[in-house]
């Protein structure tokens, strides 16, 4: 039996385990069955993620249609991550963090201008990440759709207000996805300083798959 | 008939007998419209069609046009994809649009943003209310599982389906179908992120324009919100009317309302100055 506490409720065997440093893009190609888990090393650390089918990458997550077929905004466990086709890609098996975020979307260089000033538009930023992995693969910004932020907190109020805010993670919490297809997931973890997603401070996390 | 057909002149009579026939859905050439705003002259109209019940329509608007959306019979769902018609890899973002604006609530004032900072069209007039960034549209599964069928040559074709025929006639693909925002059908949030559709049937007439802030790409389906629960394939048609229009101005106070939406402008502006 392993002593590490991010392993602990894995079952299986580990086939991958890798730090994805602080700010850095991450590609993995995760196939059918197996389970990626993702441990939030140091707490309130936003991982934004991308998914596509390994077999058609013009299939690839759908924001909009994960969040209809279950009614409610917030991924939790038991959530189908559903294709743009309507096809399950993984599911979150398991999280030790009551729900992540969908709607907030993934910083960029761009954005940033409008959220917070020309001054930080050449601030590295997730859709920097997710173009720099995703074109190893000859995908390109084509290929950017809404995202998920696992470990982020955006709730909506009654008069529509939303907000990134402070998170609900905490250092050693981790979120299980098993995939239902072969799939290609793409992360960028967060490197924004200028919102609570992170805590203004990103941090490395873990990421371990197993078959 | 059969064999009075099997001539190509009867065949060409009566494929031209059909010339001039007037059905709700369709497109009117030139546009005409009596109901324009007063300060809109009929020559600078440049569209005016219906959009049947699970149809969908696109079109390429110069920056300053409006594009004005009737739900003339009270159940139209307007689901709209955007592009930047000149570069047709920005387009819109909806998370931004809704994150940068810190309110996912579309209405009077509001901006449709691009993934590359820059606003695509703004909300200046509405009468409808009931708007939903967060659903998107039905796919053929879903479609089949509710009403059937989902074939996009069936009766009961998805909003996903619809998108992809109006994309491909701009030469994009499947790559390029994102996110949507609709309108004239709403998407209220609980505090525990549940989602209370809000899909009427509403007053007849309701009404939506939209400015074009950039040279954009429209891509609309008018097909049944996605979380509708009425088990029949509910929907009216849609009327689209776009008039020319001047370029937002500096004293714009949907430009100037807020820091956020300003720094939008100021960067489409950028990208005009050339």
């Amino acid at each position: 039996m392993s002593t590490d506490p991010h392993m602990s409720g894995l079952t299986g065997t580990v086939i991958h385990d890798i730090v994805v440093p602080a700010r850095a893009p991450w590609l993995h190609h995760v196939k059918a069955g197996q389970t990626l888990r993702i441990v939030d090393l140091e707490g309130n650390q936003a991982v934004d993620f991308l998914l596509y089918s390994a077999a058609d990458d013009a299939e690839r997550y759908s924001a909009q249609d994960t969040v209809a077929a279950q009614g409610n905004l917030f991924l939790r466990e038991g959530t189908k991550l559903l294709s743009n086709e309507g096809n399950a890609l993984m599911t979150i098996a398991a999280t030790s963090v009551d729900y992540h975020d969908t709607i907030g979307g993934a910083c960029s260089c761009e954005s940033n201008t409008l959220r917070y000033g020309h001054h930080t538009k050449s601030e590295h930023a997730c859709v920097e990440n997710f173009l720099e992995a995703n074109l190893l693969e000859g995908r390109g910004k084509r290929d950017i759709v809404s995202n998920i932020n696992f470990f982020m907190n955006v709730p909506v109020e009654p008069d529509g207000s939303l907000g990134i805010v402070d998170g609900i993670s905490a250092p050693g919490l981790t979120v299980d996805l098993r995939a239902e297809m072969d799939v290609i997931v793409v992360v960028s973890n967060c490197p924004q300083v200028n919102n609570p997603c992170n805590g203004f401070n990103p941090t490395p996390v873990r990421m371990i798959v197993t078959a | 008939m059969t064999e009075t057909l099997a001539d190509p002149l009867a065949a060409r009579d009566h494929a031209r007998a059909q010339g001039g026939t007037v059905v709700e859905s369709m497109p009117v050439l030139p546009p005409v419209a009596d109901d324009l705003p007063a300060d809109v002259g009929a020559n600078d109209l440049v569209w005016e069609e219906t959009i049947a019940a699970g149809g969908y329509a696109t079109r390429r608007l110069t920056r300053g046009s409006r594009l004005r959306l009737i739900d003339g019979k009270g159940d139209a769902c307007a689901s709209i994809l955007l592009f930047n018609a000149e570069m047709p890899t920005e387009r819109l973002n909806v998370a931004d649009t809704v994150k940068v604006q810190w309110n996912a609530y579309l209405g009077e004032g509001r901006l449709l943003l691009s993934d590359m900072g820059r606003v695509m069209m703004s909300i200046v007039a509405d009468d409808a209310g009931t708007h939903d960034t967060f659903c998107g549209t039905s796919n053929p599964a879903i479609n089949l599982a509710k009403y059937g069928e989902g074939r996009n040559s069936g009766a009961f074709p998805s909003g996903r389906d619809r998108f992809l025929l109006g994309a491909a006639k701009h030469g994009l693909g499947r790559r390029d179908v994102h996110p949507c925002v609709t309108l004239f059908k709403g998407a209220r949030i609980e505090a525990d992120g549940a989602i209370t559709p809000e899909v009427g049937p509403f007053e007849p007439g309701r009404s939506v324009i939209l400015r074009a802030e950039m040279d954009v790409i429209v891509v609309i389906a008018n097909v049944p919100h996605v979380l509708d629960p009425r088990p029949e394939y509910t929907v009216t048609p849609l009327r689209a009317s776009a008039w020319r229009g001047p370029v937002t101005g500096e004293d714009d106070p949907v430009r100037s309302a807020t820091p956020e939406g300003l720094r939008a402008f100021e960067n489409v502006e950028d990208y005009f100055r050339r």
